[in-house]
């Protein structure tokens, strides 16, 4: 098979019998997988590195808090993804799968949100303060809310998949466009990323490999979810057919 | 040039209403639309507008030539009738003027009236008068004459014949007889048969 | 198109038209804020800018919810759409008509309400300059709200929802400029972007609106 033989093949995953038929087969790999690694980085986390010489062991909510924010970004990186593929190619498992991941990436941002609260208060000695990451994430907090409220408020399938994935589109623009506006208007004491390829100093050695297994987990446990919820939505979608289909035979 | 319809397939909320659709309009013909109420011949004159896209077939000679009325007509309250339609006029960029179209529903002694103050038949007159400043070759008519009563239905049909008369076409969603002289087509024969259960891609099933 | 600006105008001024509500909300929001705060004046001045920047902001939102959903109800919409003129400049025209008969007016005001805060005197040139150039960015995203929202019966609250967030960017600069014209600040850099932002919706952002509008018409 060629490259773009291959790369075509992708699309064979927009049928719905077809990506049914396959996430049946794969999920129960990533449900276990994902417990795995979470199990494993989280107690391997919290049990058996030793306290930050200068954090404590309040450090050790970076194994929920760095791997919650960065899947609630990524969550939103997918949905756009998705959206657009639905502009583009009008895939209907394109656009279920981005209204499936949107409760997920707003539950991520809220683990995000409260861990980091429950970091801050003994760090910097507030639950709370208007630093420009944190406040970033309570915009894309505000985002999720806003296009999961537009999913919910329109009945026809069809033109709220429309309508969200425009929304998607602008929103991510906005969403950017705050970030910003936001590091522009306060400097923040927030600190420096704790994981970027290129200075994987940035976080010790010990607290670094079981971090990077906790991220792990979280990467398969949202890809688990949102795999598990497109199928909701497909089946629901399938209802929803099945009963306009009697009402038009009837 | 003639408004023409391939096997024309339309889907209301997702749902196909009518498929396999042919028919033709030729420049001074009119065509009358019957079926049952629910049958989607609202979303036919919608998809012909092109207010909403076709599910299939081909739509040919409609782009920027249909004048559409539907059920409500797009008249504000607080404008009188004259500045409702001098507005549409220019929007379409009509030169022809807005005298014509008042005389030809009578609107003239109501002028200067807002059009909130009209009664229903009245707002539907204007309503129809609006079709007349467009200068758009094909009307394109859902239940035209609700509301009307006879003079102004025969108002109605003056002006059918005189678009007609014109080299203009009229496709017409109605019960009642006009005594225009129309071709009729009963869009019932053309309600879409259910899905087949396996089409599991586009619609689900 | 300009029959378009003219008509909705004309609409906005006539009785039941709507104009100057958003002109008096903005109003009582000022009044109540010193209620809320305490009167101490060099409190107010400090925040004086900020109050202003939101108060128009939310005066504006206030407004957005008959831009299209009364075009839509009567039909207009639909007639509008099979017309010459493209949705976009239609959508457009109607953002432009909204600024007029509400941005503007509250761009006005804000100087005169600026007294009742004890904005510092340096801040009111650039109070004005900065809603001047921020308003027309808030009218034309609140259409591409009012866009998506026009089908629902109670779109109101959604609107403001989806509508908000959008909002923070030109917020944040557009406030940012007033309040550091207030203090005398350098404010070159929350200038240019407050500039940029509202070009580039103005610009960019009927497009969005167009197409949901259409896809809205359905």
């Amino acid at each position: 098979m060629s490259f773009a033989q291959k790369m075509n093949a992708v699309w064979e995953y927009a049928n719905p019998r077809k990506f049914l038929a396959t996430t049946e087969r794969v999920l129960p790999f990533f449900w276990a997988s994902a417990a795995l690694c979470l199990v494993i980085g989280l107690v391997w986390g919290f049990f058996f590195t030793p306290d930050d010489y200068r954090q404590g062991s309040t450090v050790k909510i970076i194994y929920l808090h760095v791997p919650s924010a960065l899947m609630a970004i990524n969550a939103w990186l997918m949905m756009l993804v998705t959206s657009l593929v639905w502009i583009v190619r009008r895939h209907h498992v394109s656009a279920l799968a981005a209204r499936a991941a949107a409760p997920v990436g707003l539950v991520m941002t809220l683990i995000a949100l409260l861990t980091g609260a429950i970091w801050g208060q003994p760090m910097w000695g507030t639950w709370w303060a208007w630093d420009p990451r944190l406040t970033s994430f309570l915009i894309l907090f505000l985002f999720y809310l806003g296009y999961i409220a537009l999913w919910e408020a329109i009945e026809d399938p069809d033109t709220a998949a429309d309508l969200t994935s425009v929304l998607c589109l602008v929103g991510s623009v906005f969403a950017i466009l705050s970030r910003y506006a936001v590091n522009f208007w306060n400097q923040g004491l927030h600190q420096g990323a704790s994981l970027s390829l290129d200075k994987e100093e940035n976080v010790a050695d010990v607290f670094y490999f079981p971090l990077l297994v906790c991220i792990a987990g979280f990467v398969l446990l949202f890809i688990a979810l949102v795999l598990y919820r497109t199928g909701t939505e497909i089946r629901a979608r399938r209802i929803r057919a099945l009963l306009a289909r009697e009402r038009i035979a009837a | 040039m003639t408004l023409s319809v391939t096997d024309l397939g339309i889907a209301r909320g997702g749902v196909p209403v009518l498929e396999g659709l042919n028919f033709s309009l030729a420049p001074g013909a009119a065509l009358v639309l019957r079926g049952p109420n629910g049958i989607g011949k609202t979303t036919l004159l919608r998809t012909l507008a092109g207010l909403q896209p076709p599910v299939a077939g081909r739509i040919a000679g409609a782009e920027d030539r249909i004048a559409y009325a539907g059920h409500s007509d797009g008249i504000k309250p607080t404008l009188t009738v004259t500045e409702n339609l001098a507005f549409w006029a220019s929007v379409f960029g009509h030169a022809g003027g807005i005298d014509g179209a008042l005389a030809a529903y009578a609107l003239e002694d109501l002028a200067a009236r807002p059009a909130g103050a009209l009664s229903a038949g009245q707002k539907r007159r204007l309503g129809l008068a609006r079709l007349l400043v467009t200068g758009r070759p094909i009307w394109v008519l859902d239940e035209p004459t609700v509301s009307l009563d006879r003079d102004a239905v025969a108002m109605f049909a003056a002006a059918v014949r005189a678009h007609l008369a014109e080299g203009g076409s009229a496709l017409i969603a109605t019960h009642i007889d006009l005594g225009v002289d129309a071709a009729i087509l009963d869009v019932g024969a053309f309600r879409a048969r259910p899905r087949d259960l396996a089409d599991f891609d586009g619609d689900f099933l | 198109m300009i029959a378009l600006l003219v008509r909705d105008l004309r609409l906005a001024f006539r009785a039941g038209g709507g104009f100057g509500l958003g002109l008096a909300f903005f109003l009582i929001v000022t009044v109540l804020v010193p209620f809320s705060v305490g009167p101490q004046s060099s409190l107010l001045a400090s925040i004086a800018p900020g109050v202003l920047w939101l108060g128009a902001l939310l005066a504006c939102l206030l407004s957005l919810d008959r831009l299209l959903a009364l075009d839509w109800e009567d039909g207009t919409l639909d007639l509008l759409a099979t017309a010459p003129l493209p949705l976009e400049a239609a959508v457009s025209v109607k953002a432009l008509a909204h600024w007029l008969t509400t941005g503007l007016p509250l761009v006005l005001a804000a100087p005169v309400l600026g007294v009742l805060l004890n904005l510092p005197g340096p801040g009111y040139g650039w109070l004005v300059v900065s809603l001047l150039l921020g308003t027309p960015a808030l009218s034309v995203i609140g259409t591409f709200g009012a866009a998506l929202t026009v089908g629902l019966k109670r779109g109101g609250l959604l609107l403001s929802l989806l509508v908000l967030p959008l909002y923070v960017p030109t917020l944040i600069f557009g406030a940012e400029v007033a309040r550091r014209g207030a203090q005398g600040l350098d404010l070159a850099t929350p200038l240019l972007m407050l500039a940029g932002i509202s070009a580039a919706a103005v610009a960019l952002i009927p497009f969005a609106s167009a197409a949901v509008l259409r896809v809205n018409l359905r």
